[in-house]
Parts: structure tokens; C-alpha cells; sequence
């Protein structure tokens, strides 16, 4: 009886079993190969295993890497906007303005894009960052086993997206935001919308949560495994969720607060021992904290210009342009040449989905810029998972891959 | 806000910081880079620099740069005075930002390298973080790193020849590993 | 094409169970995942048309969908994918990378995924409306009916080499 009590239950038992039989056994080198199922998008995992348990491992990314930085040595500054877009595909408006604001950092104008942008700027950062952690989890869940959580998520996502469609035209890949500004105004029913949509899903995540907190399932699945200490994961550069399930309160919306985020009231969600746990509820809360954040936006946004009125760096009003020859022309230099950046180097960063997402941008005078740099975080947080598996089961390199939430576009940039 | 950072390092290093500035609120420093793992080591553990986080790592090939210098006044207004191209400035810089969770403060250093002597000490002892980074730039650009443990290539196949992100590899050429055969179907 | 196809009855009806039991392999690389994620979701159900279940493998599939940018390194990838597996098979090009590049034309960006295996149905799209893909998904199946994807051909092609000489 004892024998089989041993065989049944948990992993430490498992691990003493091993010992004991003293069998010989060989190392095994498996590939988790660049197409599979879990692995969000590509990449390759060689793994070397003793039966079920990695011994170590080799991370390679770069399935698909798409020359962000080449594409942008060669394009305006305005039209680095849809590369950036698919950088982190499931945010991409926090990816936009993170790179506006690193150009207009660099142009001397970032004190005066107007405030009406600003907030258009938070309210769609902070609803991005909701599909983020929507697609995380749910995807998370789903390779788990959870399938519904998955759909009735997809299914929240799927009305943010019909709200950003009808504000930006694209239901995915937004490319909403300009330099000085974004491009177009709120729809004129834009604030009943998003506020029914938030109380329908707060009405989701109620449901989610009661399927998932207490779940006897994802929590032996998810408890205890992949911890991470915090000072590990500030060598490792890691920062976003990742870092705060850690213990460690960094978030950029607030120890460097910019655009109007330091107006709006928030928490910030910390964990203890960093395992998959702890990142799934900081998410669950950062989704939480977002929508708390998007009520005050909208109760809070002025009515205003919405873009720059500076000539160096918008386009003139369609009226205008149609009518006036110097306006033809200055909307005709914008498209061609680009908008006039002076030499200089600056780097800008704000709070992406997955962490500190920033721009080195490097100028000379022209158009186009010199290079242009992304940090990102999934890259970054993805270097861990070779340190974390270790000593795990295969099968739970599924749960830890999916909370580093590795987005393929933003990893392999 | 980090200036006083950059006041420290002068005052210990001398003449191995061969200049700082602080455009657009960052400070960064230019190092000599045979000092950078002693600059970097500093940083780390002096209690009052504290930069533990690293933030990333990367590389500027300036070949062919030629830096406006008139600001055009208005979009209509065309540079009159081109600028010649700086020949004589070593062609690639290695850039590393470095944050301290501590004191809240950043800071970039920059190491120039020359074309024809591109090594540079690594400094993924010190923070595991530059492991993945420093291999990126090392498929990009081509720049080796001394001391570190696995320099191979991240984003490229191990059959690519060249280093893509320099400026004299034109981007549209390709280098496939497979391609199909054609049929009339 | 130069090929005349004339079927049976009996590969009619077999054509008619393929068409709406297709069993995809969803080769995700890119954004466009996102779109596929939603094209399987409640709203846009994929299910309605027999294709809801994705097989994770290839030898268990018969529609490889390669959602997303293609690069150079994925290259032999993808081939080996579609190797494995088992006649007949058809490929959709799903999102406007896999079908020409879109606009990443680079030194790592595969010019679309037909430079290695070749396509049936092509979705233009960065990334297609989930109706842009239902839509295709429904090209595809007129397709499947009428024989003239590109393995089924191939297949017709041999029989009738096999049978003549």
C-alpha cells in the first residue's frame, strides 16, 4: 500500500523513487521543435532529459526574426509604425506609443503633445494591455487542459477588438498612433461603449477566476513550479509581470511615470516566490487595475486638439491640403521625405505587456532614422526559461513557457 | 538626475571616460574599452551606483553617416550646407544601458570600436542578462566577445555568411536554405 | 492546366467527406495566429464548416494552414512538415507574409511560403478579417470537390502515367 500511496502522489515521492531503483540510464537530447503547439509562435527547445526530468536545456529563438531594425533604417519615421505594430502583436498600441514617445523625445516635443492625446494615448495603451493578458492566460489555460476559459476569454477580446476597429480600422494591427499625436479622434460613442464593455467583462473574469483560482487541477499544475528569486531575475534583466510575481515592485507607470498615468490611481500588483502561480494572479490583477485605470481615463479626458499643431511634425488638415498649395506641399515633403528628426541618440521606454518595452532611436538629420532599437522584454524574459526548467518535468515547461508570455514577434523582433 | 553618476566615474576612472553628456535627459558616458569590465564591476557593486537591472545591449555602425548639421527651420526649408562624412571616428559603437532599481536612476555607456578590432571583453559575468544580448549583437555586427561562454549566432541560421545589421549588407539579399522546384503546376 | 480531370462518382463522394472534414495543422509562426485564434472562436466559428479541430500533427492532418511570416530558417521546417504528411493534403497561405512577404522584404523574410511548398489558397490580409479566411476557407472546398488542389492533381497525374505507359 505504501508502495503504490508513494507512486500516486506528488513529485517529491516521484523524485526519491528515482534514487532508489539506481537504474542505468542515458541522457536524451528531445526537440520541442519550432512548429508546436505550445510554444506560442516558434521556438526551438533541445532539451537533454533523464526519463521525464531536464538536465539542461538550449533556447533557440530567431524562427522569426523579420529585420525590424533593417526595415527601419530604410522607411520614415512614420512609417516604422505598422513594423512596430508587429512587434508584440497581442499589445500593439503600447508598442506605438513607446515608440512615438521615443521620437518625440528625440524632436524636443514630448511636453507638448496635446492632453486629449494623451489620455487617448493611456486609454488604448491600457486596453491593449488587457488583450495581452487575456491572450496570455487563456492561452496558458488552454495548453493546460482549461479549454473554457480560453474561448469565453477569446470572446472578451473579441468586443476590445471590435471597439479598436471601429476607432483605428484594423482589428489587430492598429498603427493608430502618430508622432505628436494619434491619428484619428474617439468615436462619438466611444465612452458608453467601453463602459458596458467593462462591466461585461468584469462579469468574464468573475466567471474565469471561479474555474481557475480554486482549481485543484491548475493549481498543482501551476503551484510551485518554475519559482524564481528576485534578485536571479534582476541579473537576468527580467522586469513586466514576470519581475513582479517575483517581489520586486518595478513598474514603469509609476517610479517613471509618463504620459498621464501619474493623474490616475492604480496598484500595483507584487508576488512572493515567482512561480507560475504568482504571474497568473499578477495578470489577473493587472487586468483588473487596467480597467480601473480605463473608468477614471474616461471620466477624467478633456476635450482638444489630438494631434500636435506643429508644422515640422503633423500633417496639415485634409481641408487645407486640398485647398492651399503650401499645405500640398507640406503634406507632400511629411509622405515623402519624412518628418525631420535632428541628430541625436535618445532612448525611451514605457510598460508593455510583457514588461519594459523601449526604443533607441539614433538620428541624423534625415527622415529616416539612423537605427532604430527595440527592447524587448519577451526576448529578455525568455533567457530565464533555460534556468528554470531545469530540473522540471517536460510536461512542465508548458505552464512555465506560457506565463514568460514569449511573444514570437517581439522576441525575434 | 544621474549626473552625479557620471561626476563619480570621472572622478575615479579619469581618462578612461573620454567624455559624458547628457542630451535629451540621458546620461551616458563614453569608455575606453579596456576598462569597461572595471567601469562595469564598479557600477554594480559600489552602494551608491547600485545598477543592478541591465537594460540591453547593442551596437551603432556609423559607416557612411553624414550628420545634417543645419536644422531646417520649416519642412519647406532644404539643408543648404551638407556636412562631410566623419572618416577618422572609429566606425561601430557598442552601447549598454544599465538601470539601478535602488537609487531609480540610468545610465548608457558607450564603447567606440574600431572596424578592423572588433573584441570586446564580455560582461555576461556580471549580469546573465548580456548572455542572449551580447550574442545578438554578435550575429548582427559581427562583434566578438571575449569571455563569453557560448558565442554563437541567435536570430540567423548557422549557414548565414555576413553579419546582416551592418550597413554594407544590402537588405534585400538573401541567402535561402530551401527552395522548391519549379513545376508547369 | 493541360490535364483533364474527370472523376467517378465514388470520388465525388469522397471529395464531398474530405471537403467538410478538413483536419488542420495550424503552422502558427506570426499575428496572423491571432486572427486564426479568432476565426476558431464563437464568433467567426470555424466549426460551422468542419474544420474545428487542429491536429497537432502532421501526420494526422490533411489542410496545412501556415499562418504567418515565413523566414529563411523556417524554411527546411516547413518542408519537412509538409513532407510528413499523408496525400491528399492542401495548403493554405494564410495572411499576406506566407502569400508574396508582405512588406517585409529582407534578408531573412521568406517571399512567401509557396517558395517551398506549394499553395492552394492564398489569404492576402495583415492580418485577414476571420471572414477574408472563412471565405477562403470556402474557395478551398470548391476546390477539394472539384479535384484540382495541387496534390490531388499530382496524384491524378501519376495514376494516369502509371496507367498509359
Amino acid at each position: 500500500m505504501a508502495e503504490i500511496k508513494k507512486l500516486v502522489l506528488g513529485r517529491r515521492e516521484a523524485a526519491d523513487l528515482d534514487e532508489e531503483q539506481e537504474l542505468p540510464t542515458e541522457l536524451m537530447t528531445v526537440n520541442m521543435g519550432p512548429s508546436h503547439p505550445a510554444m506560442h509562435g516558434t521556438v526551438r527547445i533541445v532539451l537533454t532529459v533523464d526519463g521525464e526530468r531536464v538536465v539542461e536545456s538550449d533556447v533557440q529563438p530567431g524562427y522569426l526574426h523579420r529585420c525590424f531594425e533593417k526595415e527601419s533604417e530604410h522607411a520614415t519615421y512614420t512609417q516604422i509604425f505598422p513594423y512596430t505594430d508587429r512587434l508584440n502583436y497581442i499589445s500593439p498600441m503600447i508598442n506605438n506609443v513607446g515608440y512615438a514617445m521615443a521620437v518625440e523625445k528625440l524632436l524636443g516635443v514630448a511636453d507638448r503633445v496635446p492632453l486629449r492625446a494623451q489620455y487617448i494615448r493611456v486609454i488604448v495603451s491600457e486596453i491593449s494591455r488587457i488583450t495581452d493578458h487575456l491572450t496570455c492566460v487563456g492561452a496558458s489555460a488552454m495548453e493546460l487542459g482549461a479549454f473554457t476559459p480560453f474561448l469565453y476569454f477569446l470572446k472578451f477580446r473579441e468586443w476590445l477588438f471590435e471597439l479598436l476597429e471601429e476607432l483605428s480600422g484594423a482589428r489587430l494591427t492598429y498603427s493608430y498612433v502618430r508622432i505628436g499625436g494619434v491619428a484619428h479622434d474617439l468615436t462619438p460613442d466611444f465612452h458608453e461603449r467601453l463602459t458596458d464593455l467593462l462591466a461585461r467583462g468584469e462579469e468574464v473574469l468573475v466567471e474565469v477566476e471561479a474555474m481557475l483560482n480554486n482549481n485543484r487541477i491548475f493549481r498543482d499544475r501551476m503551484e510551485g513550479v518554475g519559482p524564481f528569486s528576485a534578485e536571479d531575475a534582476i541579473a537576468f534583466g527580467m522586469t513586466g509581470p514576470c519581475l513582479r510575481a517575483c517581489g520586486v515592485d518595478y513598474d514603469i507607470r509609476k517610479d517613471y511615470p509618463y504620459l498621464v498615468y501619474d493623474r490616475l490611481e492604480f496598484d500595483v500588483p507584487v508576488g512572493t516566490t515567482g512561480d507560475c502561480f504568482d504571474r497568473y494572479l499578477v495578470r489577473i490583477e493587472e487586468i483588473k487595475q487596467s480597467m480601473r485605470m480605463l473608468r477614471q481615463a474616461l471620466r477624467d479626458i478633456p476635450a482638444g486638439p489630438i494631434i500636435l499643431d506643429d508644422p515640422r511634425v503633423a500633417l496639415p488638415p485634409k481641408k487645407e491640403t486640398y485647398n492651399t498649395i503650401e499645405a500640398m506641399i507640406r503634406h507632400f515633403k511629411h509622405i515623402v521625405d519624412g518628418i525631420r528628426v535632428a541628430p541625436g541618440e535618445a532612448y525611451s521606454f514605457v510598460e508593455g505587456g510583457n514588461g519594459e518595452l523601449g526604443f533607441f532611436v539614433v538620428s541624423d538629420g534625415t527622415g529616416r532614422p539612423w537605427k532604430c532599437y527595440c527592447r524587448s522584454p519577451s526576448f529578455i524574459n525568455t533567457q530565464t526559461v533555460s534556468r528554470t526548467i531545469s530540473g522540471h518535468l517536460i510536461s512542465d515547461i508548458v505552464p512555465i513557457f506560457g506565463m514568460i508570455n514569449m511573444i514570437g514577434g517581439e522576441c525575434d523582433k | 538626475m544621474a549626473r552625479r553618476v557620471l561626476d563619480a566615474l570621472t572622478a575615479r576612472f579619469g581618462d578612461a571616460i573620454q567624455s559624458t553628456s547628457s542630451d535629451y535627459g540621458d546620461e551616458v558616458a563614453v569608455v575606453r574599452r579596456d576598462k569597461l569590465v572595471e567601469v562595469a564591476r564598479f557600477l554594480r557593486d559600489d552602494p551608491a551606483m547600485a545598477f543592478n537591472l541591465p537594460c540591453y545591449c547593442t551596437c551603432i555602425d556609423y559607416l557612411g553617416l553624414e550628420v545634417l548639421t543645419v536644422r531646417p527651420t520649416s519642412p519647406l526649408a532644404v539643408p543648404s550646407v551638407p556636412a562631410r562624412p566623419v572618416d577618422d571616428r572609429p566606425r561601430f559603437a557598442m552601447v549598454y544601458e544599465l538601470r539601478s532599481l535602488v537609487h531609480k536612476h540610468r545610465i548608457r555607456i558607450k564603447v567606440p570600436l574600431d572596424e578592423n578590432d572588433l573584441v570586446v571583453p564580455s560582461l555576461s559575468e556580471l549580469w546573465p542578462a548580456f548572455n542572449w544580448l551580447e550574442r545578438e549583437v554578435y550575429d548582427m555586427y559581427g562583434v566578438a566577445f571575449e569571455g563569453h561562454p557560448d558565442l554563437r549566432r541567435i536570430y540567423m541560421y548557422e549557414e548565414f555568411i555576413g553579419h546582416p545589421l551592418r550597413k554594407d549588407y544590402p537588405k534585400e539579399r538573401r541567402q535561402p536554405l530551401v527552395r522548391r522546384e519549379w513545376t508547369d503546376e | 492546366m493541360g490535364l483533364e480531370i474527370t472523376t467517378t462518382r465514388l470520388e465525388d463522394a469522397a471529395n464531398w467527406g474530405r471537403k467538410f472534414s478538413l483536419f488542420t495543422y495550424p503552422f502558427v509562426t506570426a499575428c496572423c495566429g491571432m486572427e486564426f485564434m479568432s476565426v476558431a472562436a464563437p464568433k467567426y466559428d470555424i466549426a460551422r464548416f468542419g474544420a474545428e479541430f487542429p491536429r497537432f500533427s502532421p501526420r494526422q492532418s490533411d489542410l496545412l494552414m501556415v499562418v504567418g511570416t515565413i523566414t529563411e530558417r523556417q524554411g527546411p521546417v516547413l518542408k519537412r512538415v509538409y513532407d510528413q504528411m499523408a496525400e491528399p493534403k492542401w495548403v493554405i497561405a494564410f495572411g499576406v507574409c506566407a502569400s508574396t512577404g508582405g512588406f517585409y522584404q529582407n534578408y531573412s523574410a521568406m517571399p512567401g511560403a509557396d517558395q517551398v511548398i506549394p499553395v492552394d489558397v492564398y489569404i492576402p490580409g495583415c492580418p485577414p478579417r476571420p471572414e477574408q479566411v472563412l471565405d477562403a476557407l470556402m474557395l478551398l472546398m470548391k476546390k477539394v470537390q472539384e479535384g484540382r488542389g495541387h496534390s490531388q492533381v499530382r496524384h491524378k497525374r501519376e495514376q494516369l502515367v502509371r496507367e498509359g505507359g
